[in-house]
């Protein structure tokens, strides 16, 4: 990290303690709801109906996290979010992947291989980021039902693909603007065709990009409810859709505690993809997309 | 007859290879997003209700909708609400990332914790942010507690002041995205630019204002693309935090569009709000895209 | 290229239920997640499963099915809808218009549904004459909910009359309590307008105004007097209401820091959950000035055309449990709710549930058993949601009450 860290801003010592202030009220502003809801996970929950939000517990129990993730009810039967978190694995995965792959192509025609109104082209994918997922909803699923893929992991596999390809073009676009064309004209010079320039020239350098590439198509994929709910199975939901069954019952008990504890269950992968993934994310960043 | 020869049609191949892989995603892209937004125009001059239906009616749906003030108010809440959203989350992390930018000891505790709200949806922290902003028993009642009786936090119960908690809300969860672009964009500036700077004696004010932020432009385009679709698109966040309300103060197009699509089984309405909602961005977008895509070639 | 006419959809859904479904399994959307609702559905599945009949679970919650609705919408565009749906009040009819749903006529002569259930009920379990769902509880949504013990400490006793319940609350108030538990969402603030629109003007102008959706009704004073009261409630609601869940508010009667609460009758299972006891710790009684008529809404399951055998066997089976008397009464004593049949014993049952019982059966004898405009049993989610947009912009004070009755003229005309 500091060898990228080269240039040299001379700060005073108030400037300095200014900025440390800052920086530190800032972090407190963003951990302040993660703590509420780690702090009440882990009360009673009487504790909760009576007491101060922002207390810490007086009982530390660990009851909740357990119901959460095992004996909770979502559904007639008292399954917990276990069975669904399987479930959001085996749709992120091939979907992510798919759709960086797909991206990093597009991306590398659209810099490397130009032709005629390929800008225009960029600019209709790009264009397509902004639609709102409520319109597509009924003419997609008449598309599921044609294609049999209705009430399925494919299905839902094929819907994330489709409304992430936007981004991901975004991003490898821009990345690969940056890549030096000479190198791919002579490449094809010593005679290497289309995917092979691809494989051994470009790949190689792409993994800042495929970093942040996959950092936020698995955030926005694995958080998707509206396609989750109306795409998938009973049995085959994702684990968001599990999750507002535990925390949205209508005229049932609400068990906050439980219902924090599966909140941040269900957001533990996407956390843990940000804190393993995050320091390249910086680099990823800074090697293309906002270079342009 | 004539004689295709092996490198010939290598060749060509090798020139139509490109446009062959890519027009799977490019038929995806046209089908399905331009036809259904195709087939959403359609829908809105139509009298379809709980499902699609083809009964013409031309312009009725979009009286209907001007006639509307729910609508007047979702516009307008959408109006401050985004403004306010991207103004406020591109300050912030510029502040961050240029803070961060001066060889902070813990960077690496730091940048995580400003970043994973971006990684967590409001179906999960919408409870929190409920609680939190409630006078009842959120930051208000623990000052209380704490003993500073005056204080006084009750914007989400406000009409008039229910839409900036939406605002604070969303700042939270995607200025620190936007910090790292920033950042990113920082760190890729060459160094030899600034220290040339500072030898001709800029102050450091004026060394990120004349120099460091005209160079920051891309991660600008980035940052500006980004929350423009996030605040267009902001709907788990109204559902999580207000409902809407109090009364109707904070709804916006996208949960206007869900309610009458959906649950109120108005589905022409919805389309034509949809429509409406699609030409304000293009409006908005095509122009800002045009000129940064040109500037390229 | 017509994706959607009419008939596709229909027979859409027709074909993908016997394709999905293996002959003998139900597939049941549905929203009730929570631990009693859950516990309560398993009544259903258990007596299903004796019977061989398999059960896939698909739930959806949310925003009292709305979540839900929206699912079922896109099943049923894919071709792919499920046996059974959790559905409330027109959003069965408007499903039947489709021609989506299955007949039960057969099941229904077979068990004498025609004999048990409410007229009033009827209205939303058949239609164009032909059973198409079947009635799983009936909710009444005009009750008071209150804390014994502060009203016998301030000596106040149950209020009669409107003017009583007016009095008691500024008794209330003047203790220093908050006098009525309220929660800010739209629903809620409608929920209480069912009520007290039915202590104004009885069944007759209720029926007049959210029924037939006269705008004679829908302008008259009595509506005018009906968001007047409205006021005088918001004026004894706690600043902090707006955006609570229901059952926190229920929970401030519980523990005494409110006295009122006007809710539907699923608030009972707060009191008891949290060990309270009927008529001992909590009363429960009609909103002042409505006793005699009943506002109603009703979950059923609604049964989606199938063309399989086996698959029609199993929605008649499921239809069959639903309806008999040892599952309804099983069923809603779990669920605060009362029997959708009137000939069910009720001995399981605790005083309000008893209460609401013979409630039920006498105003569906005298004719004041009406939909509840609220919850989607007066018309259409189109005006319902219309009502809602004023009367919630009424309690928080964007309107006065006579520009309210204008909007909710316009409102109720631009949503039909």
């Amino acid at each position: 990290m500091s060898s990228v860290q080269t240039q040299s801003v001379q700060t005073g010592r108030i400037t300095r303690k200014f900025i440390y202030l800052f920086l530190l009220l800032m972090a407190l502003f963003y951990l302040l709801p993660f703590f509420i809801m780690v702090v009440n996970s882990v009360k009673p929950l009487s504790e909760i109906t009576g007491g101060n939000m922002m207390a810490l517990p007086e009982v530390f129990t660990i009851e909740p996290w357990l119901a959460a993730w095992s004996t909770a009810q979502v559904g007639v039967e008292p399954t917990g979010l276990r069975p669904y978190f399987w479930n959001s694995i085996k749709m992120v995965v091939p979907a992510v992947a798919i759709s960086t792959v797909l991206g990093a192509i597009n991306g590398y025609i659209l810099t490397k291989w130009r032709f005629k109104y390929d800008t225009i082209l960029f600019g209709l994918m790009l264009f397509s980021c902004f639609i709102p997922f409520q319109i597509v909803l009924i003419p997609m699923a008449r598309i599921l039902g044609i294609l049999g893929l209705s009430g399925s992991t494919y299905g839902l596999i094929l819907v994330h693909v489709v409304y992430g390809i936007g981004f991901s073009t975004l991003y490898f676009r821009n990345y690969y603007a940056a890549f030096p064309t000479e190198l791919v004209r002579a490449a094809q010079i010593d005679g290497a065709g289309f995917f092979q320039i691809f494989y051994r020239i470009l790949m190689p350098s792409s993994g800042p990009i495929t970093v942040v590439c996959v950092i936020w198509q698995f955030t926005n994929i694995w958080n998707d409810f509206l396609f989750g709910a109306s795409f998938a199975s009973g049995s085959g939901a994702p684990m968001t859709v599990a999750l507002n069954n535990l925390v949205q019952s209508s005229t049932g008990v609400k068990e906050y505690n439980v219902h924090f504890a599966g909140a941040i269950l269900a957001a533990l992968p996407t956390l843990l993809v940000y804190i393993v993934a995050g320091r390249y994310f910086v680099r990823g960043l800074m090697a293309g997309s906002v270079k342009g | 007859m004539y004689h295709v020869s092996k490198s010939d049609f290598k060749t060509r191949l090798q020139t139509w290879l490109p446009k062959l892989v890519l027009s799977p995603s490019l038929a995806m892209v046209l089908i399905f997003v331009y036809g259904f937004i195709l087939f959403t125009v359609y829908l809105s001059f139509t009298d379809s209700r709980i499902l699609p239906s083809y009964g013409w009616v031309g312009w009725e749906n979009y009286n209907k909708l001007w006639r509307l003030s729910h609508w007047e108010i979702s516009l307008k809440n959408l109006g401050i609400y985004a403004s306010l959203y991207i103004a406020i989350c591109t300050a912030i992390g510029l502040t961050l990332a240029i803070f961060l930018d001066q060889k902070i000891r813990g960077e690496g505790i730091l940048r995580p914790i400003y970043l994973y709200p971006m990684a967590l949806s409001f179906i999960v922290t919408g409870t929190a942010w409920k609680w939190f902003l409630d006078p009842g028993i959120g930051l208000e009642h623990t000052m209380h507690l704490w003993g500073w009786e005056s204080f006084e936090f009750g914007w989400i119960k406000d009409r008039n002041l229910a839409i900036y908690t939406l605002v604070l809300a969303a700042v939270w969860q995607s200025s620190g995205f936007v910090m790292a672009m920033f950042l990113a964009g920082l760190r890729g500036i060459d160094s030899e630019i600034m220290k040339a700077a500072q030898i001709d004696g800029a102050s450091n004010w004026n060394l990120y204002r004349r120099i460091v932020i005209p160079l920051l432009r891309p991660a600008f385009l980035s940052a500006f693309v980004i929350l423009a679709h996030l605040a267009i698109k902001s709907y788990d966040l109204v559902i999580a935090l207000t409902g809407g309300g109090p009364g109707r103060a904070t709804e916006l197009p996208a949960t206007f569009m869900y309610s009458y699509t959906f649950t109120r089984n108005q589905m022409g309405i919805g389309a034509s709000s949809a429509v409406i909602m699609l030409m304000t961005i293009a409006a908005i977008m095509v122009p800002y895209l045009y000129a940064e895509l040109r500037e390229k070639k | 290229m017509r994706l959607f006419s009419k008939k596709s959809v229909a027979v859409a859904a027709f074909l993908a239920s016997t394709s999905m479904v293996s002959a003998a399994d139900v597939e049941v959307l549905h929203w009730w997640t929570s631990g009693g609702e859950a516990a309560a559905l398993n009544v259903l599945k258990d007596d299903l499963s004796s019977q061989g009949i398999g059960w896939q679970d698909m739930p959806v919650a949310g925003g009292g099915g709305e979540s839900a609705m929206t699912v079922l919408r896109a099943r049923v565009t894919a071709g792919d809808a499920p046996t059974a749906v959790q559905m409330l009040g027109f959003d069965i009819l408007d499903w039947a218009a489709e021609g989506a749903l299955a007949n039960l006529n057969d099941v229904a002569a077979a068990e004498g549904w025609d004999a048990v259930v409410p007229a009033a009920l009827q209205a939303f379990a058949k239609h164009d004459g032909n059973w198409i769902s079947a009635p799983v509880n009936v909710h009444s949504t005009n009750w008071v909910w209150a804390n014994k013990a502060v009203l016998d400490e301030l000596g106040i006793a149950q209020p009669e009359s409107w003017d009583d319940f007016v009095a008691a609350m500024a008794a209330v108030k003047a203790s220093g309590r908050t006098a009525l538990a309220h929660g800010g969402q739209a629903w809620q603030e409608a929920t209480m307008f069912d009520g007290v629109a039915l202590s104004v003007g009885g069944v007759d102008f209720y029926t007049k105004a959210f029924i037939d959706m006269d705008p004679a009704a829908l302008g008259s004073d009595m509506m005018k007097e009906t968001f007047d009261r409205m006021a005088t409630l918001r004026s004894y609601v706690d600043d902090n209401f707006s955006g609570r869940d229901w059952n926190l508010a229920s929970a401030m009667v519980i523990n005494g820091d409110a006295t009122f609460q006007i809710m539907g009758d699923w608030a009972k299972g707060e009191f008891l959950n949290a060990g309270k006891v009927p008529n001992e710790d909590f009363l429960c009684f009609r909103v002042p000035g409505s006793a005699g008529s009943v506002s109603f809404n009703s979950d059923q399951f609604a049964m989606f055309a199938v063309s399989d055998a086996g698959a029609q066997a199993a929605q008649g089976a499921m239809a069959a449990s639903i309806m008999s008397p040892s599952f309804q009464s099983a069923f809603n004593v779990v669920k605060g709710s009362v029997p959708a049949r009137t000939d069910v014993p009720n001995d399981a049952f605790d005083a309000c549930g008893k209460k609401g019982m013979a409630e039920l059966a006498a105003a569906a004898d005298s004719g004041s058993l009406v939909g509840s405009m609220a919850h989607g049993h007066a018309n259409r989610a189109a005006v319902k949601n219309a009502i809602y947009d004023v009367v919630t912009a009424h309690f928080n004070g964007e309107y006065d009450s006579a520009t309210a009755v204008e909007e909710l003229v316009t409102a109720v005309e631009l949503a039909q």
